[in-house]
């Protein structure tokens, strides 16, 4: 087959389509024939690590994907879970890594887009977005740059749709100088008997293209996103697409008005390989065809190519598959809402992905046999060597600091551990009116009105640990997010994961990723928290260079009673204080140690399921019994900084004085800063106290009295004793300083 | 108290506001697209509310304002029907003439969504009359334009007639710089038309109206419509 004025198909421009020898001959089989120039492109997105996961599909078997919850697993637009009382939630968390390091406003913009789209064709109403931010060195000249125009680009997105950016996680290190990661996770909200998915069945029906008008924008975005960065990175530029909220807040609220009438058969977002990969991925799992006549494509531009309408990245386009004789009636609700809508296809019953160009067949390509034969590889994997030196760590070789307050205040105002609010200001997190627990502490809570239930929300991963030690360091990822959300008195039911690596050719980068899946499977499984999506990003690297490893994990949580939420913060004085769960602080891998000593060594606290599913399911259980006035973990920066993000929390700061249990330590530095594992701080009042030890004995739960809140100072008998307007200060201000590293760059 | 919530292409509060009005307030609440060339039948409130018209990509409010609906409205307000435009609202109602003044970028250039101090100027407006003069209340902003520009003549007349519903204060209670989270002159955060039956502000009071999202501050603003 060939077709008029397309070039000619040459062992070079296959190379320039990222195909590799043996990926080319699989497509020559598949096809019987060389493939026209348009079916390369095809098969080059299609076949993109991006899109294929061809170097991750052998491992992600692993996740424990069911449970009784579940209404929809992997492998569709989002996962979906019931919340009981008719209604469910849908949410997924993607990577826009490498579009937001060479164009940050519009990458981070899109890639919040991109995750909410994902979230309304399942037929859901997205009601929060959260995300998860890393970054290189302060001091690095990009840095500041970087965060700025990415805070600004999700905040840009998020606030003009209308929905509330509850909660993320912002780090820095080295490791991501060159390559950040933007991971955007949304949350819709949808009756559980109403899921749409992306399928393409009953041949005849009409394939609808909605929304904006196809561009040369973002062509080849998902190759781009699947090569590893080298010098000249920002002149890929142009494959960054651009953004328009205004847009997608139509397509939204016109996708759901149509969702009410039922003529929709199914709907999948024109995302990443957009043209190409939803009609393939809807054929694909329906098992039928798809005809297009890629002529009807609304077009932003004039004189583009099939090869160009296939591959186009821009943004808010949707292709749906309506019921024969229902295209008038979708039609008129697009027009409502001024946004194109033009039938472009039908589904076939032949199998095949057919694309037209004024009646000439462009390309013809089994839609099935796409996905279905698209390469994969079990490549190479050894324990990486880095390993047997961060784990030699001697602690006697680390300085006890002489000064406690001080170094309690720097750590206040280190870059990873001072407060978020000038990333979170910008966010919008209170409209819809839901938002019960903003950003700021360790899972959001938003109330559905509906039903007067809360879901808890919250996204995170210590990547240090998981550098420190894969498998760990997943097991961990997991069970923080949980213990976050079992603070707020939520139960935590499913996840979402984003895996965010190194290059998988790189057998010490696949080690870690294996070892990664496993730690995240195995708190999964023990904690009875399925993974229902996820998202895997690889080549984030440049130069040989790669990120910590980072499996993002977003969570959600649901409890029964709203009212009953639980905060982070001391709200009154008189208090009791108390510690539930173990506590055995270790400067290994720690947040202390990496800012004060400059080392990333050790491994991560040890961590027993069995024990943290214990604590979790006290704290759960103390705050649906209305026990509780405040909980949170110990977690980075050790007890000393969680009790001052407790103080500093409130709108007006309230102090504390505490005792830690043990005797006069040798290293008091580790004991108030060293972090540990399935450790709670709780708030209580004093008539409580006997009824909060109680359910701890009887849960086999160490509960360990440690102080009363009261005063203005956050007071450590024997080690800490500082006012709280001083640790507010270095809190509030420590973002600032790193955003003027560029200033005092650039002047 | 029949209400009228308008929906433009980009408004994103109107759900907000339409919950407050029908489930908290117990108010017959409709909305109303903004193709409509009239307003439902009845109508005594007609609420424009927050979000992004048109996106916000030319000026906030610039292109809502000749939207179909805003001619049912500007009759409504003629016939001295009462209008309240919040955030986005209140942008559509300075770009309209039906409030004098306009709202430009916000001082530091950033949207900012927090908490903000404000302090009740007129409590006998529509929609103070269920506060008491002076009185120190807090309500959510989440804007990036809202920062109050009107000319000298303008502010004059404001002030002198008292038509200043709210204004910007610090802790403390004072309209300072301090307290002026956009740089809106004289702390200016919401303010009513001459003949007393159109109001803007940038505050969202449908955001503090209920327990469960931490402050009741604002339920007095709808209270007051039917006081």
């Amino acid at each position: 087959m060939s077709v008029r004025n397309e070039p000619a198909i040459t062992p070079e421009l296959v190379k320039e389509h990222g195909l590799t020898p043996d990926e080319y001959q699989r497509v020559l089989a598949i096809l019987g024939r060389t493939p026209t120039y348009t079916e390369l492109g095809v098969f080059s997105v299609m076949w993109s690590e991006h899109c294929s996961y061809k170097s991750s599909r052998a491992f992600l078997g692993r996740f424990p994907t069911r449970g009784p919850r579940v209404l929809q697993g992997p492998g569709e637009n989002a996962g979906v879970v019931d919340i009981g009382h008719g209604w469910a939630l849908a949410f997924k968390m993607e990577s826009h890594n490498h579009p937001s390091y060479i164009e940050p406003y519009q990458g981070a913009a899109t890639g919040v887009g991109g995750i909410m789209r994902d979230v309304f064709t399942m037929g859901a109403r997205p009601i929060a977005n959260l995300n998860l931010l890393r970054f290189g060195r302060p001091e690095h000249p990009k840095t500041p740059y970087l965060l700025d125009r990415v805070v600004a680009g999700i905040a840009g997105y998020g606030n003009c749709m209308g929905v509330p950016t509850v909660g993320g996680e912002l780090f820095f290190d080295g490791s991501y100088d060159s390559n950040c990661l933007v991971n955007a996770m949304t949350v819709g909200l949808l009756r559980a008997d109403r899921i749409f998915r992306g399928n393409a069945s009953g041949p005849g029906n009409a394939v609808l293209y909605v929304g904006s008008k196809t561009g040369r924008d973002g062509i080849h975005g998902a190759t781009m996103a699947s090569e590893a960065f080298g010098e000249g990175s920002e002149e890929k530029r142009p494959t960054v697409q651009v953004g328009d909220p205004f847009t997608e807040k139509l397509l939204l609220e016109a996708c759901l008005e149509l969702m009410e009438k039922d003529i929709i058969i199914g709907i999948q977002d024109m995302g990443a390989a957009g043209l190409t990969s939803s009609s393939c991925e809807m054929a694909g799992r329906a098992g039928t065809g798809v005809e297009l006549n890629l002529e009807r494509v609304p077009m932003r531009e004039t004189g583009m190519t099939p090869y160009e309408l296939m591959l186009s990245e821009s943004q808010e386009r949707m292709l749906m598959v309506v019921k024969q004789g229902g295209e008038e009636e979708a039609r008129a609700v697009f027009q409502k809402w001024d946004l194109d809508a033009e039938v472009v296809g039908r589904v076939t019953s032949d199998g095949m992905l057919r694309a037209r160009w004024h009646g000439e067949v462009v390309a013809e390509i089994p839609a099935r046999e796409i996905s279905d034969q698209a390469p994969e590889y079990e490549r190479p994997r050894s324990r990486p060597r880095y390993l047997d030196e961060t784990a030699k760590l001697d602690e006697s070789s680390i300085p006890v600091p002489s000064d406690l307050n001080a170094t309690l205040v720097r750590l206040l105002g280190s870059p990873n551990l001072c407060s978020r609010r000038w990333v979170w200001r910008q966010y919008d997190h209170q409209v819809m009116v839901g938002t019960v627990e903003g950003p700021g502490g360790g899972a959001a809570v938003v109330r559905l009105p509906q039903t007067g239930t809360g879901v808890a929300l919250t996204a995170g991963c210590n990547s240090r640990y998981v550098f420190l030690d894969p498998r760990l360091g997943g097991c961990i990822a997991v069970a923080e997010c949980a213990r976050n959300i079992s603070c707020t008195g939520a139960t935590p039911i499913a996840l979402t994961d984003c895996l965010n690596f190194g290059s998988p050719e790189n057998p010490e980068v696949l080690w870690t990723f294996v070892e990664a899946i496993e730690g995240v499977s195995e708190a999964s499984e023990k904690l009875d928290i399925p993974v229902v999506s996820g998202n895997v990003s690889f080549y984030n690297e440049t130069s040989g260079s790669a990120v910590f490893p980072t499996p993002a994990i977003g969570m959600v949580g649901v409890m029964e009673d709203v009212t009953r939420a639980i905060g982070i913060g001391f709200s009154q004085a008189g208090m009791r204080v108390a510690l539930i769960g173990q506590f055995r602080p270790q400067a290994g891998g720690s947040e202390y140690l990496a800012a004060i000593h400059g080392k990333t060594a050790g491994t991560p606290p040890a961590l027993d399921l069995a024990a943290e599913a214990r604590v979790q399911s006290l704290v759960r259980k103390l705050a649906g019994d209305g026990l509780l006035k405040a909980a949170q973990d110990v977690s980075d920066g050790g007890v000393a900084v969680a009790l001052a993000e407790m103080c500093l929390r409130p709108g007006q700061p309230m102090g504390v004085t505490v005792r830690l249990p043990g005797p006069a330590a040798s290293r008091p530095d580790v004991l108030l800063f060293g972090e540990t594992q399935s450790s709670i701080l709780i708030a209580f009042a004093p008539e409580m106290e006997a009824a909060v030890r109680a359910a701890a004995s009887s849960a086999d739960v160490l509960f360990v009295p440690l102080g009363m809140t009261g005063g203005a100072k956050l007071v450590i008998e024997g080690l800490i004793d500082a006012p709280l307007d001083h640790l507010r200060d270095a809190h509030e201000n420590g973002l600032k300083k790193v955003l003027e590293h560029s200033r005092a760059g650039a002047a | 108290m029949k209400t009228a919530v308008v929906v433009f292409p980009g408004s994103n509060c109107d759900r907000d506001i339409y919950h407050v009005c029908r489930h908290v307030m117990r108010w017959s609440t409709e909305f109303v697209w903004h193709k409509e060339t009239t307003l439902p039948a009845g109508t005594d409130l007609v609420i424009l509310p927050g979000g992004f018209s048109y996106g916000d990509y030319l000026r906030s409010g610039a292109i809502a304002r000749f939207s179909a609906i805003m001619s049912a409205v500007k009759s409504h307000a003629d016939r001295g029907g009462a209008v309240i435009g919040v955030c986005n609202g209140f942008q559509i109602l300075t770009e309209s003439g039906l409030l004098p003044g306009a709202l430009c970028r916000n001082r530091d250039l950033k949207f900012i969504c927090a908490p903000v101090g404000l302090r009740v100027e007129n409590a006998g407006s529509i929609v103070t009359r269920a506060y008491r003069a002076g009185e120190r209340i807090r309500m959510p902003i989440a804007h990036a334009d809202g920062c109050y520009q009107a000319g000298e003549e303008t502010l004059k007349r404001l002030e002198g007639e008292g038509r200043v519903l709210f204004r910007y204060v610090d802790e403390a209670g004072e309209p300072s710089e301090r307290g002026n989270p956009n740089g809106s002159l004289h702390n200016i955060a919401g303010v009513l038309n001459d003949r007393g039956n159109v109001a803007g502000l940038m505050p969202h009071p449908e955001r503090c109206a209920e327990t469960i999202l931490g402050s009741t501050d604002g339920r007095r603003f709808f209270e007051s419509l039917v006081k």
